[in-house]
């Protein structure tokens, strides 16, 4: 009967128990939102490593260099010699060294020079290699050919056979130097959800012989992606080259080298984080308010249903269930508004860094969070439970005789 | 044995600021047998709602007895006392106390929700008894009042009341409509078996009852009173 109780109140005041669970559906968006974007976002920042282990890299910012090299995110922090690449890429700790050169962009998509190995030797995830569509190949040394990242071809609109001309620097500038060689698309690449999608890819000495580019620079690299033959090795190559004092920075472990990003932003995710707790609070406040302010109103059924032999507890009970109800229906509705912001920032985050999240894939919150958002509208029914339970029956159903 | 008997029944208010507490029922005895059917003469101001309501269970008595179909109703806690009514009594009220956001049948069903639990067909036919067999879905502010009384009247015997309590029934109800609705409460009444106890100050309606008593004579609170 409680169910019945619940259920017909709910309907009786329908266009109260809407507004409150759209606020409680906004809250719980907001929070599952910030919750799955921001642990998700970690991890699989701190996952994505395009299949290498470390970055070489001119000397400076560790976090620089990586999201500089993996995420193709912020400026160089310098080029280091040919020479450095030689020394790293004949290590015997190292298995694969893939050297990278930048530097020109084309309508803000960076384009990167490298070798074909990266295409040929590399899995950017266990047992996956980057690929071509049929028909397509990938760019040959010394041909003004280039090979684009998914994301990119699909954003520019280009598919092989697609000519363009480079422009100077990381950024676009519509005024800047565009560079006299056109290139020629021979492939797109097969999505990997990596950054790698965002990225134009010319063969190395491309962008190291670019028209206008320093001469003196000619061989000089912007990073060197590293496979080690043993994580181990890492430890020592870290030790060996950051600890020297030198011109070099080497970057390992990348994940924690990203984590390191999100420790330092980490306050943000806390004030979005409280934020969406006190949007929480309001809400279930919201639905506190909502049924107090209907219990005069309501009193009056109270004491028949109580006079028709509904006991107190009953009573109490439905207007916490139907506390709960609301705010059941809320959560509910929030994950309908989870999933269009989830998505909406995913899709953000993949234009942005070409990292790709999966916002609706499983994550506790999804229990913990509606099931809070219940808990906290039970607590703001509990008031005016009360003061059903209080209701004096034989004052409020007729006037004493 | 009688279904209701009543003995040295008192109950008191509490004055305004504390100026200590006013007897507002104290009966001595009162008996009613099962399947009776027993008016109560009583103006307005006599206690007669207390007095209803204390052998509901509603309110608590002070002092004395009220033995129902063998339990004694003072001795028990709230719980038990709402139990007691869900399960065996009906009551009719002045006012009708019908629940306006919910639809005549609902009120009928709540009328037994809390006792045996809800027989939906059950419902349906008292309501068809008392003539509102095609107005189940619509809401009592869709009713004239005649129509309300009825619904009440279903709704005190949703239930399967031993014990039906008809405070002022007819008191809202104009001269058609009150004698339409004091004959289908005792039809109804007689027909399921359960006693009836009814309050009025109508002389009307008191005239229609084989048995009558004059609670104002009744209740010793009513002595000392100020008139």
């Amino acid at each position: 009967m409680i169910w019945n109780l619940i259920y017909r109140s709910l309907r009786q005041h329908a266009l109260a128990t809407l507004v409150t669970a759209a606020s409680i559906a906004l809250a719980a968006g907001l929070l599952l939102t910030v919750w799955v974007v921001k642990t998700q976002t970690q991890a699989v920042f701190a996952a994505t490593n395009s299949g290498f282990d470390a970055v070489l890299g001119a000397r400076g910012s560790k976090l620089q260099l990586v999201l500089n090299a993996i995420f193709h995110l912020e400026a160089s922090p310098g080029n280091i010699a040919a020479k450095d690449f030689e020394m790293i890429r004949h290590h015997p700790a190292v298995k694969n060294a893939i050297p990278i050169a930048l530097g020109d962009n084309f309508q803000g998509w960076r384009i990167v020079g490298t070798v074909p190995a990266l295409f040929s030797d590399i899995e950017f995830l266990p047992g996956r290699h980057y690929a071509v569509r049929a028909g397509e190949k990938f760019f040959e040394i010394g041909k003004l050919e280039a090979v684009v990242g998914s994301y990119a071809a699909q954003r520019l609109g280009w598919k092989a056979g697609t000519t363009f001309r480079p422009y100077h620097g990381l950024a676009f500038n519509p005024d800047g130097e565009q560079h006299a060689e056109v290139y020629t698309v021979v492939g797109v690449l097969a999505p990997t959800n990596t950054p790698v999608d965002r990225v134009i890819w010319i063969p190395l000495e491309g962008v190291q012989t670019m028209s206008g580019h320093n001469p003196l620079a000619a061989t000089e690299l912007s990073a060197v992606l590293i496979q080690l033959r043993a994580p181990a090795a890492g430890l020592m190559l870290n030790n060996q080259l950051n600890a020297s004092g030198g011109r070099l920075t080497f970057a390992y472990p990348i994940g924690s080298i990203v984590a390191e990003l999100f420790n330092k932003i980490g306050w943000m995710d806390q004030v979005l984080t409280l934020i969406a707790w006190l949007v929480a609070v309001m809400a279930s406040g919201s639905v506190l308010v909502s049924i107090y302010n209907s219990m005069s109103a309501r009193a009056r059924d109270i004491a028949i249903l109580r006079a028709l032999g509904a006991r107190r507890r009953t009573v109490f009970g439905a207007v916490v269930g139907e506390a709960a109800a609301i705010g059941l229906l809320g959560a509910a509705a929030g994950f309908a508004v989870f999933a269009g912001l989830a998505l909406f920032v995913a899709s953000l985050i993949q234009a942005q860094t070409g990292v790709v999240l999966e916002p609706l894939k499983w994550n506790p919150v999804f229990w913990w969070g509606p099931a809070t958002f219940v808990g906290l509208c039970v607590l703001g029914g509990i008031v005016p439970a009360l003061k059903a339970y209080r209701v004096p029956v034989a004052e409020t159903i007729a006037p004493v005789s | 044995m009688p279904l209701l008997e009543i003995n040295d029944l008192v109950k008191t208010y509490a004055r305004p600021a504390g100026a200590g507490v006013q007897r507002v029922v104290d009966v001595r005895t009162f008996a009613l047998e099962a399947g009776a059917q027993l008016a109560l003469r009583g103006e307005s101001g006599t206690g007669k709602t207390t007095f209803l309501n204390l052998i509901a269970g509603i309110l608590a008595a002070d002092s004395g007895t009220i033995r129902f179909d063998g339990r004694e109703v003072t001795t028990l806690g709230e719980a038990a006392r709402d139990r007691l009514r869900a399960a065996t009594i009906g009551y009719i009220f002045q006012t009708f106390n019908l629940l306006q956001g919910h639809t005549v049948l609902e009120n009928v069903e709540f009328g037994m929700a809390f006792g045996r639990g809800v027989d939906r067909a059950y419902a349906e036919s008292l309501l068809q008894r008392v003539g509102l067999g095609d107005k189940l879905g619509h809401f009592p502010w869709q009713l004239s009042t005649g129509q309300q009384q009825r619904v009440a009247v279903a709704r005190a015997l949703a239930n399967h009341p031993k014990l039906v309590l008809a405070d002022e029934p007819t008191g809202n109800l104009d001269r058609r409509n009150a004698r339409e609705a004091l004959a289908l409460i005792r039809e109804v009444c007689a027909e399921s078996g359960a006693a009836l106890l009814l309050v009025s100050h109508d002389e009307r309606v008191l005239a229609t009852f084989e048995q009558m008593q004059d609670f104002a004579a009744m209740n010793r609170a009513l002595a000392g009173a100020a008139p």
